[in-house]
């Protein structure tokens, strides 16, 4: 039997119904249209899924769709405005921290929720932050860069 | 995965009627919490339940308290929720740094300890901060409550006490007082996202002549369960921590140390390393106890 579930998505309500097995990256890409998550794993190790539930971090691969009933979903669709793209996402371009793209949704994803808890962070804490967001284009030294620099502008900071 | 129905009952009642129910019909029943195992298992065919009963919408296992001189910690909240909690971040620096190991971020953002606890992996790094700290099990049962011991819930590799028709509730531990402090540390041979091939964690309290007046030394991943090494804590009561008395500690917890040899360690390596986390685990936990500070 399908579930219906009303939630809210990137500040839209949303209706959908699913099998109770969908996970919420199923519904994102294959229901609501919203291809920007990616499927790595399916396992909760690559982050290429993440999403924000509620404001907390999450893989979405690790989420069942019919979890999401009257809670609200943050995806990288939401992270830029019709007019810019995000600091992360610029200093992204600018130092080249992306060759394939298929992390760099679920890292801008990760980056943005580490820089709204912590709006200065060491690259340290910056690198222990992503362990959880794998890249296997860049060797991560591009994309550390960059989150440290779009965290110095968003500060107003020259980066 | 495997079909099944997915149901998430609002409250103690509702949740107690529906297991009722599920065990009456002969379902079988998974509880999901944070889902960062469960989901993986299912996926892999591991497990293959009928009804899946999501129980983060049942207020009390979504509790982070403080009553009187107790800690609550409701079984479904993430381990990001509870490491952030300013009481265990100031008590409870030990477990909060156990709970900081767990995973990635993206898994602390759902990670339960309570489905930590449930999936009694040997590894588990937040089980011995648990134990350590005296942390109870409270457990809805199919006509009241029940509570255990941490050091009793988990029986064995990926299992626990909970009898059918059972769910763990919370996690209750009382506030420490002065002079207390706890640690936690694993191994392990990268620093992020890696198993504890050994982890130990502490909770010590001082007298008033700063002499240790209790010890509680809990050990993870040398044998099927994490479990208390009395022994250890024994050795280091009526001390000040000296280096004798850390030495003795250590030896005591690699003689009841009991660890397997694989792909992360022999068993040899394990129980060395287990007796020098011990003495680490030990100062650390001393120096709060004085310093009663957050490092």
């Amino acid at each position: 039997m399908k579930v219906h579930v009303q939630t809210e998505v990137n500040g839209e309500a949303v209706e959908f119904l699913c099998d109770p097995t969908a996970t919420l990256l199923d519904v994102l890409r294959d229901n609501l249209g919203l291809r920007g998550s990616k499927e790595g794993c399916g396992t909760g190790d690559c982050g290429a899924c993440s999403v924000e539930l509620d404001g907390a971090l999450a893989c979405s691969c690790l989420i069942l769709a019919a979890e999401t009933q009257g809670r609200s979903v943050a995806t990288i669709e939401g992270v830029a405005t019709p007019e810019a793209l995000h600091p992360l996402q610029s200093h992204l371009l600018k130092s080249a921290g992306l060759q394939c793209g298929v992390c760099t949704p679920g890292i801008v994803v990760a980056a943005k929720h580490l820089l709204e808890e912590d709006p200065n962070p060491t690259e340290e804490a910056v690198r222990y932050f992503l362990a959880g967001n794998l890249c296997r284009c860049t060797g991560y030294d591009k994309i550390i860069r960059a989150v440290l620099d779009a965290a110095a502008e968003m500060r107003g900071e020259a980066a | 995965m495997q079909g099944f129905a997915y149901e998430a009952p609002s409250s103690l009642d509702a949740l107690r009627a529906r297991l009722a129910a599920a065990q009456g019909a002969g379902e079988l029943t998974q509880v999901l919490a944070g889902g960062t195992d469960l989901l993986v298992q299912m996926k892999q065919g591991q497990r293959a339940p009928g009804l899946i009963l999501d129980i983060k919408r049942v207020g009390e296992t979504q509790a982070l308290t403080v009553d009187g001189d107790w800690l609550t910690i409701g079984a479904s909240v993430p381990a990001a929720k509870a490491k952030a909690f300013p009481l265990v971040a100031e008590a409870f620096p030990g477990l909060a740094h156990a709970i900081d190991l767990i995973g990635s971020s993206q898994i602390q953002g759902r990670a339960s300890l309570g489905g930590n606890l449930c999936n009694a992996s040997p590894a588990g790094d937040t089980i011995p901060a648990l134990i350590a700290n005296g942390f109870e099990a409270q457990i809805l049962t199919a006509d009241g409550l029940r509570t255990l011991p941490v050091e009793a819930f988990v029986t064995g590799v990926g299992k626990n006490a909970l009898a059918s028709g059972e769910v763990l509730l919370a996690l209750k531990a009382p506030v420490p007082g002065p002079r207390s402090g706890d640690a936690y540390q694993r191994f392990t041979p990268r620093t992020e996202m890696d198993i504890a091939v050994v982890g130990v964690g502490a909770r010590l309290t001082l007298d008033d002549a700063g002499v240790i007046a209790s010890a509680c030394i809990a050990l993870g991943a040398v044998a099927p369960q994490a479990f208390l090494a009395e022994a250890a804590g024994a050795a280091l009561v009526g001390t000040r921590g000296e280096p004798q008395a850390l030495e003795a500690a250590a030896a005591a917890a690699m003689a009841v140390a009991k660890p397997i040899s694989d792909k992360r360690g022999s068993a040899d390596f394990r129980r060395r390393i287990c007796g020098v986390l011990v003495k680490r685990v030990v100062a650390q936990a001393l120096e709060r106890c004085t310093t009663g500070g957050t490092k």
